[in-house]
């Protein structure tokens, strides 16, 4: 089974929607996936390569309950370790998985937990991503903030006690310049603590730029590294490379940004794979890279406007907490994020497991912090947004949720230096 | 034993265990500070870098004397940066320096350390610099100007104890500045035991921050501490490993 992906709009041209079923229909109308397009900068490196040839004979099915009990038992995680914590052999382990886990988050973090908040300020987009509520083929409500309702948002973000946040636009060069995004975190810095990034993947000097404007973190998503299964969802655009998405961290730090964060969007395909590739891209970016601070997220697909179906098939909670568990136990070291596209009730229990950061005050539509943060009616035009969230909580009640949780809610840990 | 004062930057503590205020409810830390007996606090600056009702600052109480650590500094440039910052928002004039670009098993990097002590010395800062014990780069941060030197007794976090213990006592043998124990002690019994040692003073964090009762533990270190520089003092009694000592001596032979 499958999610049901295509959905065509009655407002796109004849022409557009030839193009759009050749694209989803005729693997030949597509491009080469794996050749860089022009202007994409081409790094040397082997991470890619490392983590490929780990992912492809990682057979799961050969683990056992001897081989979950060895690991839960080793001192420090091996790689062999992790394959063994992410079989379908360790799922009646969880309990004792998460116990393991949850040591090692107290012994790196305590009981922080560090509470941000992403802000969409545009949702164009150039890619065909046949999952994304952004791609350029959905029919939704488009918008591009100006820099003065960027600062209106931000104000009202900041003003809500928020420290830490996520810069995001809809991946759309054209629309949606470097200068454009430069700008928007150089205002980010007067309002908060600390500024991060999830943007289109960029060459490393345009990243050196980003990071003179204030930003110091950097995520992107492979979505998913089975490359054949990535050639099939990103059909158009620049995002349809797959080594240069894959490369962004490394570009990233190589631009003298301080951390990357990355990740599968779990259910787009074999779950278990895409998480030991994820776990394995940010492993070995840290060892090339020692003083990058590294953080994993664990998104699983979730619905759309104009695709209410789509769902993440076979990773139920049960087995997204055993991903998380095994990212723990394997790199205690690394920050963990679940966002809102998660319950409420789900991140309460594994903030005291596994995660150490969550988002509070979410909104993935463009322009209407207003509107959701104090119920005020917008007179002005709002974006839509890019999947549904499960955890509408604001900042308030995310902070005292995670305090009643016997948790230290953490604003900003962070210096700009 | 009254008299037997810790002298650091010319500022005399009688308390010998220095407390650690991350990892755990800001809420808790007055009452750790108290039990723990502790008259010297550290703190990261960067989470100074916060709103006034969130801010760390707020939550240690008067009069213990604040430890702003430069975490988060990847070379001495930055832990300058970070001290002086410290200094300016007001935490004074002590700074433990700590460079890391490890991000892994943070340990820090000496080289970069020595250089940060130096610039910071010279600045009048009371520097106070994490390392890994090794005496050459002991030596150089004495002649860097460092007020103390603290050794990790294991990564930072991991609660494993000793694990560098006899290089710990290379420092405590071969330098003169105080030798404080930083990193890695996981247990009262450890912290008793660098104590016995001869350090001069034992800072902990994550032993206490993941401890089921954080204050009560916070006790237990004090006298832990309290009992270990004790018996430094008293002098160890000797450990008789075969047994017995031999009755005729090797050297009874000798007339004069």
């Amino acid at each position: 089974m499958d999610n049901q992906y295509f959905v065509d709009s009655d407002k796109l041209s004849e022409a557009a929607l030839k193009k759009k079923h050749s694209l989803e229909n005729d693997p030949s109308s597509r491009t080469d996936h794996m050749q860089y397009m022009e202007g994409m900068e081409q790094i040397k490196s082997d991470i890619m390569d490392k983590v490929l040839s780990e992912v492809r004979s990682f057979d799961y099915s050969q683990y056992t309950a001897r081989d979950v009990n060895a690991a839960l038992n080793h001192d420090t995680c091996t790689v062999e370790d992790f394959k063994a914590l992410l079989s379908p052999a360790a799922e009646p382990f969880l309990e004792k998985m998460a116990a393991k886990a949850r040591l090692e988050t107290q012994k790196h973090f305590g009981n922080t937990v560090y509470l941000f908040t992403p802000l969409y300020i545009a949702n164009y987009c150039e890619n065909y991503c046949v999952y994304c509520g952004f791609n350029c083929y959905n029919d939704i409500k488009r918008m591009k903030l100006n820099m003065e309702q960027i600062e209106h948002e931000m104000k009202v973000i900041a003003d809500s006690g928020m420290e830490e946040i996520l810069l995001l636009t809809g991946e759309s060069r054209s629309k949606s310049g470097i200068e454009y995004i430069g700008e928007a975190c150089k205002l980010a810095r007067k309002y908060f603590r600390m500024v991060g990034i999830e943007i289109y993947p960029v060459n490393t000097d345009e990243y050196k730029y980003l990071h003179e404007c204030g930003v110091d973190y950097v995520t992107v998503f492979q979505e998913t590294y089975d490359s054949s299964r990535y050639e099939q969802l990103h059909l158009l655009g620049h995002k349809r490379i797959y080594p240069y998405r894959f490369e962004a961290q490394e570009r990233a730090l190589m631009a003298g940004m301080r951390g990357v964060a990355g990740s599968a969007l779990l259910g787009l395909s074999d779950f278990r794979k895409d998480a030991l590739a994820s776990a394995l891209h940010m492993y070995y970016l840290q060892r090339k890279y020692p003083h990058a601070e590294i953080s994993l997220s664990c998104p699983r697909l979730r619905p759309i406007i104009n695709n209410e179906k789509i769902d993440p098939l076979d990773v139920h909670e049960k087995q997204l907490c055993q991903v998380l568990c095994a990212y723990r136990i394997f790199m205690p070291f690394c920050g963990i994020t679940v966002s809102s596209r998660e319950s409420e009730q789900f991140r309460n229990g594994i903030v005291k497991i596994a995660a150490t950061k969550v988002s509070a005050g979410v909104s993935t539509g463009i322009g209407d912090h207003e509107s959701k943060y104090t119920g005020k009616e917008s007179d002005s035009a709002e974006g839509d947004e890019q999947f549904e969230i499960a955890d509408g909580r604001s900042f308030d009640k995310m902070y005292k949720d995670m305090s009643d949780e016997g948790l230290q809610p953490v604003l900003n840990d962070y210096l700009y230096v | 034993m009254n008299e037997d004062k810790l002298i650091i930057g010319g500022r005399e503590f009688s308390s010998r265990f220095i407390l650690g205020s991350g990892k755990y409810s800001l809420k808790l830390i007055e009452a750790a500070v108290k039990y723990a007996g502790a008259e010297i606090i550290t703190l990261a600056v960067r989470r100074t870098n916060s709103k006034d009702n969130e801010n760390i600052l707020d939550y240690i109480p008067k009069g213990v004397t604040l430890l702003p650590n430069t975490s988060g500094a990847r070379n001495a440039d930055e832990a300058v940066r970070i001290a002086r910052l410290a200094r300016e928002l007001g935490c004074g004039d002590f700074v433990k320096v700590e460079i890391m670009r490890d991000t892994k098993y943070l340990l820090p990097d000496n080289q970069e350390t020595v250089r940060a002590t130096e610039i910071l010395a010279k600045e009048g800062f009371v520097v106070m610099p994490y390392m890994y014990p090794d005496l050459n780069t002991a030596r150089d941060l004495v002649n860097a100007g460092a007020a103390t030197v603290m050794p990790l007794a294991s990564p930072i976090g991991s609660n494993k104890g000793l694990a560098t213990k006899d290089f710990i006592q290379i420092l405590i043998d071969e330098i003169d500045l105080p030798i404080i124990v930083d990193a890695g002690i996981g247990r009262p019994s450890q912290a008793c035991e660098a104590m016995e040692m001869g350090a001069a003073a034992v800072m902990s964090n994550t032993a206490l921050a993941t401890a089921g009762d954080l204050p009560v533990m916070a006790e237990a270190f004090k006298q832990a501490v309290e009992a270990g520089r004790k018996a430094y003092l008293a002098g160890l009694g000797r450990v008789l490993t075969r047994g017995a000592s031999p009755s005729d001596t090797l050297t009874g032979f000798l007339r004069d």
